[in-house]
């Protein structure tokens, strides 16, 4: 998305562009060629051009790719820049979405609250301006991060991944039982909740057509998450995200807080998921507990991995490419592959394997993702244990690509190969440094 | 001068906390006992039934954890995958059994050929997962433990999608070869197919105990649990007990899904995510690398699990899962090594 400015301005002395304006200037350019082209150009395109934009991009796939994209932008907090692996991460896109749907709908009839609604004045339940909304979704779920992380985020890797694994379980299913606490019905059980106001600006109400407009408040809404990204990245809290990622006992030794640390990413992350959650039971007018399931935190984490953890351009090119290929372009696809040759194949099914696929191969080889951070290609290919071992392994069937240490091979492959009388061979850079 | 100061700071620290967690699992086994007293004296009948569709869920659950705490014992690795494997399992004796051995009825022959199904499904399976460490996860081995986590992951989706396109994605129903009915044990009824689980795991586990304590194997496996390189060192081909470690897993995730379509008759493209954690959840419980702790926890989760649905106090059916990842939850959270693990210590 974000481009740099060409090299030309750059070097130009007069139009040189200060680093920190770079991003958002490449943003908001990419944002308005997109808008005008939805806004003005395709619509006068001629009926080849116009079918072909329908069944190929529809702007409705564009918006829900900006949904995916908050939220993997938040997943990216958690995993790539603290290194904490969450695998629940669909609890606070849920909880955000919930959220979205108590505040902005005439589900609890019972009370009759408006405040800047997109409701008419006259309907019950709560109707709450969607900016507030978002504001209070995004407080919800920070809250509901630091519930979650506060017991938890003492555990490491593998047990960490299945507490929140955990949750991202239990809270669904609360969503889904939830027609009935305590003869309370809180959530209105697998039906969902249905319809949510539109979005409001001011006495203009954006209706189920105005697609553009609602792209124009997810690009508002994406570019929020990317500032707050970079700038916490950036900053203090940022740096000691990463020495957590990388080291955590070491990073605790040098002052480096590490529960605050930690709960501090998973508030962050949280709130991302929470503005996801609004945005996506705007986008599309309801909440239903059944889209919540684990596929969605696998699918998340998916993006973030194939795009590069760490990087927010990364994550943001592997959440475009990932929610469109799930939401148009594999069924269409699908579609014209069907037509072109008489076969019958239902593309759609084949999602588990593409979303596997990705995950294993691009472990197996790329793991630093399309378009890597620095620092996480240098330590996903770091072996992890120690020269000592090392050695050992190296003794049966070893896997080359892992092994390489450029330094440690040229300064073996400097010194002359000595071999003694016996053939032991006693000279050997690699055997003396241990 | 530092050194004096931790010393006497944190044993301090250390007393304390496990103090809060004694008293903090007696509370939870007292709450436990009541319930379950309660229950007992309302209805004893619904409470021993419970009990029993428990423990037979349980000792579905012990197979497929045991496959799980294998793996974790010797790589480390928690193998999403696994569950997965079990569902193919499943699919695999369905279609051995119904499909190509045409057995739906119970008589002489189906108790043979459905012992035969058994020793099918498991290579079957046990070969699946000696092929996933092959492909998979040993060019991961010495990776950040990110990466092979994620790679579970994906594989677990990989091996859902050949379910998916296999079984289709609707819920299928098998006929079952196991003798219906029941029989009374005073005012009590025994189901025929508790027995067939029973005699089917039973000799499953005395098997894989036999293999891990007696044989040559099984002395490789343990030492490569201990100590990947001192074993090399030993002379122990370590990747190939990997694999074998694995291959033995496979069998058992075999053996758990034969049984399961055996008895419930019914399966499905994602059956094995849902239960494959539950099973991972009874070996985080008995302590995750603890092969009687595998076994124990599936039992203990098999019965939770079959009280909680059964009993007139309990939750009901639509929160078994939540109260099985609550208790996930508050054992990692007080006692993340489980009831029969040790403490692991960081290696500093």
């Amino acid at each position: 998305m974000a481009v740099d400015v060409p090299a030309k301005a750059r070097r130009m002395p007069g139009l040189a562009i200060p680093h920190r304006m770079r991003w958002p200037l490449g943003y908001s350019a990419a944002a308005v060629l997109v808008f005008l082209a939805y806004y003005y150009m395709i619509p006068n395109l001629g009926p080849g051009g116009q079918t072909f934009f329908r069944e190929w991009l529809p702007l409705t796939s564009v918006n829900e790719a900006l949904v995916w994209v908050i939220c993997a932008l938040g997943l990216n907090i958690v995993v790539g820049y603290a290194g904490l692996l969450d695998l629940g991460f669909v609890a606070f896109w849920a909880l955000g979405g919930y959220t979205a749907g108590w505040l902005m709908s005439g589900f609890f009839y019972q009370v009759d609250i408006h405040l800047f609604g997109g409701a008419l004045g006259t309907a019950p339940g709560i109707h709450i301006s969607f900016w507030l909304v978002l504001l209070i979704g995004a407080g919800f779920c920070a809250v509901w991060g630091v519930i979650i992380g506060a017991p938890t985020l003492r555990l490491k890797s593998d047990y960490l991944a299945l507490v929140t694994l955990g949750f991202g379980e239990i809270i669904p299913q609360v969503f889904t039982n939830g027609d009935n606490v305590f003869g309370f019905n809180l959530t209105n059980g697998t039906k969902g909740i249905t319809p949510v106001d539109p979005i409001a600006i001011g006495s203009f109400k954006l209706g189920p057509f105005d697609l553009v407009y609602k792209y124009v408040i997810f690009v508002l809404i994406v570019v929020v998450v990317v500032f707050i990204s970079l700038r916490l990245r950036e900053g203090r809290l940022g740096r000691a995200w990463l020495a957590i990622r990388e080291d955590e006992l070491a990073a605790s030794m040098m002052g480096v807080p590490l529960m605050r640390t930690k709960l501090s990413a998973y508030a962050v992350g949280a709130v991302a998921g929470g503005l996801a959650g609004v945005a996506f039971a705007t986008h599309v007018g309801g909440v239903l507990p059944d889209r919540f399931n684990f596929s969605i935190s696998i699918t998340l984490l998916a993006m973030v991995v194939l795009g590069g953890m760490g990087n927010v351009w990364g994550v943001m090119l592997g959440a475009l490419v990932l929610a469109w290929v799930n939401s148009t372009g594999l069924p269409q696809f699908g579609t014209s592959f069907n037509e072109q040759f008489g076969t019958d194949i239902n593309f759609p099914s084949y999602n588990y394997l593409l979303f596997g696929g990705i995950l294993v191969l691009m472990m197996l080889f790329r793991r630093e993702g399309i378009l890597p951070e620095s620092r996480t290609r240098l330590v996903l290919h770091e072996p992890s244990r120690t020269d000592m071992e090392s050695l050992g392994a190296d003794m049966e069937a070893p896997a080359p690509e892992l092994d390489e240490e450029p330094l440690l091979k040229t300064t073996a492959a400097d010194e002359p190969v000595i071999t003694d009388e016996t053939g032991t061979g006693t000279g050997m850079g690699m055997g003396e440094k241990v | 001068m530092a050194a004096t100061a931790t010393s006497v700071a944190v044993p301090a620290a250390i007393d304390r906390k496990a103090v809060i967690q004694r008293y903090a699992t007696y509370v939870i086994l007292l709450g436990l006992v009541v319930w379950l007293s309660a229950n007992l004296i309302n209805s004893p009948s619904q409470f021993f039934s419970a009990g029993m569709v428990g423990l037979n869920l349980g000792m579905l659950y012990a197979l497929i954890a045991l496959g799980y705490t294998l793996v974790y014992g010797i790589i480390e690795l928690i193998n999403f995958a696994h569950g997965d494997l079990f569902m193919l399992g499943a699919l695999f004796s369905g279609f051995l059994l119904t499909t190509v051995m045409g057995q739906e009825h119970s008589d002489f022959l189906g108790i043979v050929l459905l012992l035969v199904t058994i020793v099918g499904t498991m290579l079957f399976c046990g070969g699946i997962n000696v092929t996933l460490e092959f492909v998979a996860y040993r060019r991961l081995r010495r990776a950040p433990k990110l990466a092979p986590l994620i790679t579970a992951v994906g594989m677990s989706f990989v091996l859902q999608f050949i379910g998916l396109k296999w079984n289709g994605s609707t819920p299928k129903q098998w006929p079952s070869v196991l003798p219906e009915g029941s029989f009374g044990i005073g005012e009590f009824q025994v189901d025929y197919s508790l027995l067939a689980v029973i005699g089917v795991t039973v000799p499953v586990l005395l098997l894989l105990r036999w293999v891990i304590t007696s044989t040559r194997q099984g002395k490789a496996m343990r030492a490569v649990a201990q100590d990947q390189d001192a074993a090399r060192l030993m002379g122990v081909n370590v990747n190939r007990t990997i694999s074998f470690t694995f291959l033995i897993g496979g069998a058992l995730a075999g053996t758990a899904g034969v049984m399961y379509q055996q008895v419930v008759g019914t399966t499905a493209y994602n059956l094995g995510y849902q239960l494959g954690l539950i099973a991972f959840v009874s070996a985080v419980l008995g302590g995750i690398g603890n092969i009687s702790g595998a076994v124990l926890g599936g039992i203990l989760i098999g019965l939770i699990q079959g009280f909680n649905d059964g009993l007139p106090y309990g939750f009901g059916q639509k929160w078994s899962q939540s109260v099985v990842f609550a208790i996930l939850i508050l054992l990692m959270v007080f006692k993340p090594e489980g009831l029969l693990g040790r403490p692991t210590t960081e290696k500093v």
